[in-house]
């Protein structure tokens, strides 16, 4: 009898854990539509009818340190996104030119670090957009949805002054060359595809180790979109150099990540529309991201 | 009083029947989740899958040399440090410290560091003749860090070889160190082998740590599928590979204690 | 003649506990000494204080003729002719009888594998052993792997054995064909320093019985004299409660 009694407990038991799993429908609750004033259809952009996840406030994410001349602090440092908002900065100014387009005052911004396998992990997300040197691809975008191109991207090559490959002209002069990048980066795909130096690619958790690396001469070079590499030799590796641009075949771009299917990304691809038309994110690119012609591209 | 053939078989159906339930209800519970299909889809790819299954097997075999090779030289250097801390008598003092303090040290630092300080600190000294390969580096960190486990492994079992063994050995006119060799060491190594082994499992996933110098082992292959095609399946096939290299271990260290098992207690018995 | 072994005011402590309380003892070459006493009496400590096992707090023990208690000794040397056999047989388990054997005649005495094994197969043959010989320890009987040790023993050709209780951990029917064993090895001469609870092999084979009491040798001489007419009333005591156990 006391055995019945123990298979019966387990039973009820599991019956009830059953219910309890069937009955958690929770959906992610949508921003409340605010009072209409008039009958006609409301805008679907307008900035009570985002789709937000927090009403009220944009919700930006990006990584913890985020680099120069993405984002910086006053000093011109890295900045974390735990401590006091910055503008400074390429992504910085585009995601506050973003937020004033859809009619957020800079308080209304809110930031929050999102590391790089975050952005994608499935569940719903805590941020409303994510700023990231994301580039667009066709297989990412089966997981989130992509913004319109926030910044066309160039690969470079920078390696040390004195290395054998720094005065290189051509991509086969690469050769034998052991290249780095960090991890996530489609730089990893261009050395594979595009360069083709014949050695194993080295590739680091942070872009710090592979400046390390290169400091240590543990790689011939290291892969990274212009930007960085300008702020790579400006800053860290003072005795680095850009060989130059790596050509590709399609243009490469940086998109603004979203949740799959959340409607708040054709929003936000109008206000990109009208700041590339109204020469906004020219003037932040001049500001922010100097010297683009003095890098040559590598034939 | 039951015979108890029918109550062993009754037994055996119920225990049989509440783990088919037990299975059952946890497919429902899962695949009925809101979340499931993101979920499948996110971690369960299959055509993502694969595809990994193209690519990564290959960056594994960088974890099987990185271990092979890691394995036979801590094998070597923990017997060394724990023949070290056994020396007996003042005059070997130093070299007995030195051999606590070096296993105190690298059981506690994280191995990550060490992997970090060395496979990025030693080439920044910038010393000519100093090896700047990463690969190098992160054996070598491996290396000093489970020798550090292993040394103990072999000192417990050196320790529970009993003293009359010894007796016997220096009774014959062996001296120590053949004693050692002839008598000790070969029953201790044979007792402590489930340990060793167990040590030699957690050093296979350690390789992994070698990434963050650069090499693309499996977990970072891994990592870079993930990373471009926004989809963690990968991360499966890495631990899929890992998990089918531990268990003929494990199968094998079962059979050794075992074995062990049973020669020790026909030992006992002959009294 | 030198003595085969010569023992002079030994003294050992362990921790502060005196042990031994000053032993002189003398052996000649071919004798057969006997040691009985009770437990904790120090016999099992004067062994191995004659192989050099235990270093010993004061006195001299000489061996042939040579100070082995001197501190420029080499051990090692010394005990290579001295054979000791304990009452835990201590065969080493993870090797064959045979490897048992020939491991110190060849490591020790350097002698190639071929000459080693065939004297371990005359020896183990002279005490019934030889279909033992590629077996491990754990497949022998008691009584086996004690002769075994002492076949061990016996294959570094020792000048002196000493006998620790070798028959002690046996069970009663085993211990018959350890004696055969001991007795054999008395007849062709080995001089012999025996501790033992087996009086009536003692009275048997024993040149001398020394009686060991509280760390001192009470009382020594032929076995007829110590056990049919003890002079000491601890021996006297001693011999009474060995009759009354039945084992005499």
């Amino acid at each position: 009898m006391r055995k019945l009694h123990v298979l019966a407990l387990t039973l009820v038991t599991l019956v009830a854990l059953t219910a309890a799993a069937c009955g958690g429908d929770e959906e992610p609750e949508d921003a409340a539509p605010a009072t209409q004033a008039t009958v006609a259809e409301p805008d679907p952009c307008a900035k009570d009818q985002l789709n937000l996840v927090t009403p009220g406030q944009l919700t930006i994410g990006t990584d913890n340190p985020a680099f120069p001349p993405w984002f910086q602090d006053a000093e011109g440092a890295p900045w974390d996104p735990t401590t006091e908002p910055t503008k400074q900065g390429y992504e910085a100014a585009v995601a506050y030119a973003v937020a004033a387009e859809l009619g957020f005052s800079d308080g209304e911004v809110a930031w929050t670090v999102v590391p790089f396998d975050n952005a994608f992990r499935p569940g719903p997300k805590d941020f409303d957009f994510d700023i990231n040197q994301v580039s667009y691809t066709e297989e990412r975008d089966g997981a989130v949805d992509f913004s319109d191109s926030y910044y066309d991207v160039q690969q470079a090559i920078v390696t040390l002054k004195n290395s054998e490959y720094a005065n290189a002209t051509t991509l086969t002069e690469f050769d034998g060359a052991k290249l780095g990048v960090p991890v996530g980066t489609t730089s990893f795909d261009v050395i594979e595809s595009t360069i083709q130096p014949g050695e194993d690619p080295a590739v680091f958790n942070t872009l710090n180790d592979a400046v390390n690396a290169l400091k240590n001469r543990q790689v011939d070079g290291i892969v990274v979109d212009l930007p960085t590499s300008f702020f790579i030799t400006a800053v860290q590796v003072p005795k680095g150099k850009i060989v130059g641009q790596v050509p590709s075949e399609t243009q490469e771009y940086f998109g603004l990540v979203f949740e799959e299917g959340n409607s708040l990304r054709d929003c936000v691809n109008e206000a990109l529309a009208a700041l590339r038309e109204n020469g906004t994110l020219d003037q932040i690119e001049q500001e922010w991201i100097t010297d683009k012609a003095n890098a040559p591209v590598l034939g | 009083m039951r015979a108890s053939g029918t109550s062993g078989g009754r037994s055996i159906l119920i225990a049989l029947a509440s783990t088919v339930l037990f299975a059952v209800v946890v497919v429902l519970v899962v695949s009925n989740a809101p979340g499931w299909p993101e979920v499948q889809r996110q971690f369960f790819n299959g055509g993502l899958f694969r595809e990994s299954l193209g690519v990564i097997p290959e960056a594994f075999f960088l974890n099987v040399r990185i271990f092979l090779i890691a394995e036979v030289v801590i094998l070597v250097f923990a017997l060394v440090l724990a023949i070290l801390r056994s020396l007996e008598g003042p005059v070997f003092f130093p070299l007995r410290a030195l051999a606590i303090v070096y296993a105190d040290f690298f059981r506690g630092i994280p191995t990550i560091l060490v992997i970090y300080m060395l496979g990025f600190g030693a080439p920044a000294l910038q010393i000519s003749g100093i090896p700047r390969d990463p690969l190098f580096w992160g054996v070598v960190a491996l290396v000093l860090v489970y020798s550090a486990y292993v040394s103990e492994v072999y000192r417990a079992g050196i320790e529970s070889v009993h003293p009359s063994q010894a007796a016997a050995a220096r009774s014959l006119g062996l001296s120590r160190a053949q004693a050692l060799r002839f008598v000790i060491l070969p029953q201790a190594v044979r007792r402590v082998m489930p340990p060793l082994l167990n040590d030699f499992i957690g050093l296979q996933k350690d390789t992994a740590l070698v990434a963050l110098l650069g090499p693309v082992e499996a977990f970072r292959q891994s990592q870079i599928e993930v990373a471009a095609n926004f989809n963690y399946t990968p991360y499966l096939v890495t631990a899929l590979l890992f998990v089918l290299l531990t268990i003929p271990l494990a199968r094998l260290t079962d059979w050794l204690v075992a074995r062990e098992r049973r020669s020790r207690l026909a030992l006992g018995a002959a009294r | 003649m030198t003595d085969a072994l010569r023992v002079e005011a030994l003294r050992k402590s362990f921790n502060g506990t005196e042990v031994l309380k000053g032993i002189d003892l003398i052996l000649a070459e071919h004798e057969v000494v006997c040691l009985i006493g009770a437990s904790g009496s120090g016999k099992s400590t004067l062994l191995r204080c004659v192989n050099l096992t235990e270093p010993v707090t004061s006195g001299r023990i000489l061996v042939e003729g040579e100070e082995i208690t001197s501190p420029r000794v080499d051990a090692n040397r010394v005990r290579r002719n001295i054979g000791i056999v304990f009452q835990a047989f201590n065969l080493f388990p993870h090797m064959t009888v045979l490897e048992n054997i020939t491991l110190a005649p060849r490591k020790v005495l350097g002698k190639p594998k071929a000459a080693a094994e065939g004297e371990a197969l005359e020896l183990l043959d002279r005490f019934g052993l030889a279909d033992k010989a590629e077996e491990y320890p754990d497949r022998l009987s008691g009584g086996q792997q004690q002769r075994a040790a002492i076949v061990r023993a016996l294959a570094m050709r020792p000048r002196l054995m000493l006998l620790d209780e070798v028959t002690s951990a046996l069970d009663p029917e085993l211990v018959g064909e350890v004696l055969g064993v001991i007795r054999e090895l008395a007849e062709s001469g080995m001089t012999m320093l025996i501790a033992t609870h087996e009086m009536s092999f003692a009275r048997e084979i024993a040149n001398r019985v020394c009686f060991l009491d509280a760390g001192v040798i009470l009382e020594e001489g032929p076995p007829e004299e110590i056990f049919s007419a003890p002079a000491n009333p601890r021996t006297q005591e001693f011999l009474r409660r060995i009759i009354e156990a039945g084992r005499l």
